[in-house]
């Protein structure tokens, strides 16, 4: 690993204040990605700015009919939070998927929003459940925050503060695990949500993204079966040894299956 | 510029000066010298390297020592008694020879002791799923889930 310089922020201000006057700075949540990119020379900023002392980023709070999570929360806290349980069962049960629980009891919300792995499972639960990304600066609707592959709307220097959930009326996910890296080779999101049902993919391509024909299939029969019926073209999918493009695509419309099972079953 | 790095490990108090870069398992090791702690893939992937972080597994080889600022530290040493008797969850793995090779045998105790803590009578199931960032080489599964079966009701 290269050097840096280290500053551990106080508070979201400060952190702001450090990461603006670093010509090359990076923000350190879990660090479960960053840590890893840096010891293998893959990232090299010249200043860590470090969020792990900065208590208001962590928690969870039921607000206004929504959940609130901190940014700086684990995935094994929100994986073991009863109000989550309650009210989005499916958040839940993707938080507790996410690597193994080592990871889980060190990656954070802020960190994997932030970073946008292409196969990374929350991306496909903030898009489906039509969450919003609250930063230092403004508040994001999830569909404008994904940009592309390790893209998103986020500005230099700008941190992510919390994620607001709205309460879907029913929801689930489902992923086909990498058999050995764990990560999403498919993981799809499905949510029937008060502005209608909202269907989101990570894992098989760039980023994040909606398919538009499952959702409107599920709008006019919320079955497993209208989901299945509905082919996902494999066009910009991704292909690497694992799975080709084809098979990512076939892969959608079995795991959205499954994930309206879950939503039916209600856990 | 090295910072001061202040944390319990295994109930004591233990301060030096460390460079930001150091990674918590280099400081266990090599500043510590408590090698029981083991390095198995360095990528975060095998739990060789599982300690408990204010009660909590995580792998000290993917988190900078100075993360730790601070915390309650446990590694394998601070298991057993002073006297020298095995923690239950090492004699379980002792008595069912959970271990082949042992490289991996730090690392998992620690994630069965986390593991135990959540789901105080694990199934199988419960065992395999929860032990799935823990990877044994030699392939001994079949004896640490009976060991963490047998050291979760001891």
């Amino acid at each position: 690993m290269h050097e840096f310089n280290y500053h551990k922020a106080s508070s979201v201000a400060d952190a702001a204040a450090r990461i603006a006057s670093s010509s090359d700075g990076k923000l350190l949540a879990g660090g479960q990605t960053l840590i890893a990119a840096m010891k293998m020379r893959l990232a090299a900023p010249a200043d860590i700015v470090d969020l792990g002392g900065i208590a208001d980023l962590r928690g969870i709070k039921v607000e206004g009919g929504g959940i609130v999570v901190g940014a700086m929360t684990t995935h094994a806290e929100v994986s073991a939070s009863k109000d989550v349980q309650k009210a989005i069962p499916a958040l839940a049960v993707l938080a507790g998927s996410i690597g193994d629980r080592m990871v889980r009891n060190m990656g954070t919300l802020g960190g994997s929003v932030a970073n946008n792995d292409p196969a990374a499972d929350y991306p496909a639960a903030l898009v489906a459940l039509g969450a919003t990304v609250i930063t230092s600066r403004r508040k994001l609707a999830a569909d404008q925050f994904f940009t592309g592959m390790y893209e998103t709307a986020l500005e230099t220097g700008e941190i992510i503060t919390s994620v607001s959930f709205p309460v879907p009326k029913r929801a689930g996910y489902m992923k086909f695990k990498n058999p050995a890296s764990r990560y999403a080779m498919v993981g799809v999101f499905v949510a029937d949500t008060a502005s209608g049902v909202r269907v989101a993919v990570t894992g098989a391509g760039p980023s994040v993204f909606r398919v538009a024909d499952m959702e409107k299939a599920l709008a006019k029969s919320f079955s497993p079966d209208a989901a299945a019926n509905v082919k996902v073209s494999a066009n910009g999918l991704n292909t690497d040894i694992h799975a080709s493009a084809e098979y990512r695509a076939h892969l959608v419309s079995v795991m959205a299956k499954r994930a309206v099972e879950q939503a039916l079953a209600g856990k | 510029m090295p910072v001061r790095l202040t944390m319990t490990v295994n109930g004591k108090p233990v301060s030096a000066e460390v460079e930001p870069r150091l990674l918590l398992v280099d400081f266990i090791r090599d500043t510590l010298r408590l090698t029981g702690t083991h390095i198995g893939c360095d990528t975060a992937q095998c739990g060789a390297c599982t300690i408990h972080m204010n009660g909590n597994a995580v792998k000290c080889c993917n988190m900078l020592a100075v993360q730790a600022q601070g915390a309650q530290i446990v590694t394998i040493e601070g298991l057993a008694k002073a006297d020298g008797t095995m923690h239950p969850m090492q004699a379980a793995f002792r008595d069912h020879h959970g271990l082949q090779c042992g490289y991996c045998t730090p690392g998992m105790v620690m994630s069965a002791l986390d593991l135990v803590k959540r789901h105080p009578n694990p199934s199988e199931e419960t065992i395999r799923a929860e032990l799935d960032g823990n990877l044994c080489r030699c392939t001994g599964y079949h004896n640490i889930v009976k060991a963490v079966q047998a050291g979760a009701k001891a």
